[in-house]
């Protein structure tokens, strides 16, 4: 399937960067060509021919499920792009600073021709760290972008002190410990922590352990731009914080991981987790899991977003692999006993 | 899958029936086929980007360079083939090659559709805005709720049906009566009307089609398909509606005053692959399908006899079209491995 256009989203909320980000990626030298789906045509400061306006038309679909929605100007741009299929490498999609991901992401699952013909990527959302903490509170839009993002940039960092950094991050945790987070100023960032992430493949889900702050080693290897800088950053959030890291829990927006070591049985979780996501399907953005089954020598992995998943059969256990359930979900107010207590209801 | 109205598939192996596969002048048309049409005998296929090929029946096939990008639509009346472009213009080609931009968009928006309609008249949309033009007259604007899904002229008068979200608006360009809509909810994609202008038919962003009985604005649908129906196309006289959308030939009947509602498809040509194009021959009852794994059948709707028209080992089957006399038959594919295949 390695033929499938890559599609990397960019959200954020309006004034965060989203437009400096694109830029810097149509700008650098890195020989690859981008077909770009913007929706102000004016902000781009580049000559590229394969910048297409769109008109960020949601549409519902008709079957019974009030957040299955694509985008119907998407259908028809990448129908019409993939006419032109080796004039560009990959495509990015940047969204309006109050746009919800969701229904960009369900059209790569619920639009069959585009699903034959492009791949989501991932979702890559700009937050400015001097506002983001205010919008938040005040803009649910910032909320979602936060929720469903695979990679984070916490742009404007030099206009915010440690502390205040250290806070907005914590914040981001609170509602979304899964994605990869990055901080930057004028969104300058090595283009491969944005872009070829493949985070919505089954096989790059199981990347789903919580990524802490206190991990500062693994999040300093990826910002390799502007080393001292980020050296800086990471003593005064050591220094701040003694290594430790503030925990917030979002009142509204959260992540709920569960996990087992018992083999789950399939013809329990699959109406278990179908019925979850059709009755609480507005309230999860995105869902993930690893799964053992009973006498299945073969991992199961899924993915979802509201209400659509997408699962399949990975690769066999290895010998001597812990044979453990994970399943992870991002939502707002989520049922967690609820949830709880059914997936526990799935052991064989 | 959703096959709910359907009768289970029973795959057929194609071995022993005729076939007309030895009469076809293969068409190397070196990039993907998105459409296909005559003009007289000459076949053109369009490709997905930049140029047309006109096949003459005695002749080399030759290129014609139409657009600056990729072509977005095409349709075509006895004369011409009309396309448009993400160039932002309409251009209308001849059987002598020599194409002409007949619109623009003012602000070079991609044509994201393109309609011949009876008499030379034209129509065209990019965004929310369709356009239309008779053979002599003026430029006639609409603007609808939402981006255009598809456009559809009556076969007499200029009238055109425009789809959108939530409904189809028809529309009289050079009369001065308001626009009346017709609401149903969802995603309107492409939009026919029946040849006897009664009924307009729209398929839909679901794997469905809808239908309106123009007299009294009646709702039809007609669901069961497993994926969205890209392909329409009426059998001569308008007594069927033949689909794409499945893995067999889906017709819906509209002999009778009430058309196909209350009523069941006919179910013919099952196959291990998708329809993914329909063409009904202009005067008989019998129906080009092409298939995802390239497979081309003609289908008798009577009886359901089939013939074989091109072996199904390939790249999807993307366009489809007859000669006006039924005596040619066009096919283009994704990766460009086309034919005309003379059965006159």
């Amino acid at each position: 399937m390695s033929d499938k256009v890559p599609v990397t989203v960019l959200t954020g909320y309006l004034g965060a960067g989203k437009t400096t980000l694109l830029n810097r990626i149509l700008s650098e030298q890195h020989g690859r060509k981008y077909a770009v789906i913007v929706n102000e045509f004016g902000e781009i400061g580049i000559d590229n021919d394969l910048v297409v306006g769109a008109d960020e038309e949601v549409f519902e679909m008709n079957n019974g499920c009030i957040c299955c929605t694509v985008r119907g100007d998407l259908v028809r741009i990448i129908d019409g792009l993939m006419r032109r299929r080796g004039k560009f490498d990959a495509i990015i999609v940047e969204t309006t600073g109050l746009a919800d991901p969701a229904p960009v992401a369900q059209t790569f699952f619920m639009d069959e021709n585009v699903g034959r013909k492009a791949k989501l990527d991932a979702v890559v959302t700009v937050a400015d760290a001097k506002w983001l903490q205010d919008r938040l509170k005040d803009a649910p839009e910032a909320k979602n972008q936060i929720a469903f993002a695979d990679v984070i940039l916490i742009n404007k960092t030099d206009l915010v002190s440690p502390d205040e950094l250290g806070e907005v991050e914590a914040r981001i945790r609170g509602i979304n410990p899964y994605a990869k987070l990055h901080r930057t100023e004028r969104c300058s960032i090595a283009l491969p922590e944005v872009l070829g992430r493949n985070a919505f493949d089954l096989d790059r889900i199981l990347e789903i352990e919580p990524e802490f702050l206190g991990d500062g080693h693994d999040a300093h290897a990826h910002h390799d731009h502007d080393h001292d800088h980020e050296h800086g950053h990471g003593h005064h959030h050591h220094h701040h914080d003694g290594g430790g890291l503030k925990h917030y829990h979002d009142e509204e927006m959260h992540s709920l991981a569960l996990k087992t070591d018992k083999p789950l049985d399939p013809d329990k979780f699959f109406p278990w987790v179908q019925d979850l996501v059709q009755k609480e399907g507005p309230s999860i953005l995105r869902c993930k899991g690893i799964l053992s089954f009973k006498d299945d020598p073969a991992r199961f992995v899924f993915q979802g977003v509201h209400m659509i998943l997408d699962g399949d059969h990975q690769r066999p256990w290895h010998e001597g692999e812990k044979r453990e359930s994970r399943i992870v979900f991002i939502g707002r107010k989520l049922p967690e006993e609820k949830i709880r207590e059914g997936f526990a209801s799935c052991v064989a | 899958m959703r096959e709910g109205a359907v009768c289970d598939a029973v795959t057929e192996a194609r071995n022993d029936i005729p076939s007309v596969v030895e009469r076809t002048r293969p068409v190397k048309a070196g990039a993907g086929v998105v459409g296909a049409h005559f003009l007289g005998d000459t076949a053109v296929l369009v490709l997905g980007e930049e140029a047309l090929i006109l096949v003459p029946r005695a002749g080399e096939p030759r290129t014609v360079a139409t657009h600056g990008g990729a072509i977005l639509c095409s349709s075509a009346d006895a004369d011409r083939i009309v396309t448009g472009g993400d160039d932002g213009k309409v251009v209308a080609t001849g059987v002598d090659g020599e194409p002409s931009v007949i619109a623009t968009d003012g602000k070079r928006r991609w044509i994201d559709h393109v309609a011949a309609g009876p008499n030379g008249a034209f129509a065209w949309s990019a965004g929310k805005h369709a356009f239309a033009r008779a053979a002599k007259g003026a430029e006639q604007a609409l603007e609808v709720r939402s981006t255009v899904g598809g456009l559809g002229f009556a076969s007499k008068g200029v009238r055109l049906a425009v789809s959108h979200y939530n409904g189809i608006t028809l529309w009289f360009p050079n009369a001065h009566s308001e626009p009346a809509t017709l609401e149903w909810k969802g995603s309107h994609l492409g939009v026919v009307f029946s040849p006897d202008g009664r009924f307009a038919v729209t398929s839909m962003q679901e794997p469905t089609l809808h239908g309106w009985r123009l007299s009294d604005r009646k709702d039809m649908r007609m669901s069961g398909y497993g994926a969205r129906v890209r392909s329409l196309d009426w059998t001569a006289g308008g007594k069927w509606l033949a689909t794409s959308g499945s893995t067999q030939l889906i017709l819906w009947p509209f002999q009778g005053k009430d058309g196909p509602m209350g009523k069941a498809p006919r179910i013919l040509a099952p196959a291990e692959a998708q329809a993914e194009v329909v063409a009904c021959h202009p005067r008989q009852d019998v129906v080009a399908v092409g298939y995802a794994d390239g497979l081309v059948l003609l289908v008798r709707v009577d009886d359901g006899a089939e013939v074989l028209a091109r072996k199904g080992a390939g790249a999807p089957i993307t366009a489809l079209a007859w000669s006006a006399a039924g005596t040619l038959l066009a096919f283009g594919a994704e990766d460009g491995e086309s034919g005309v295949i003379a059965l006159g």
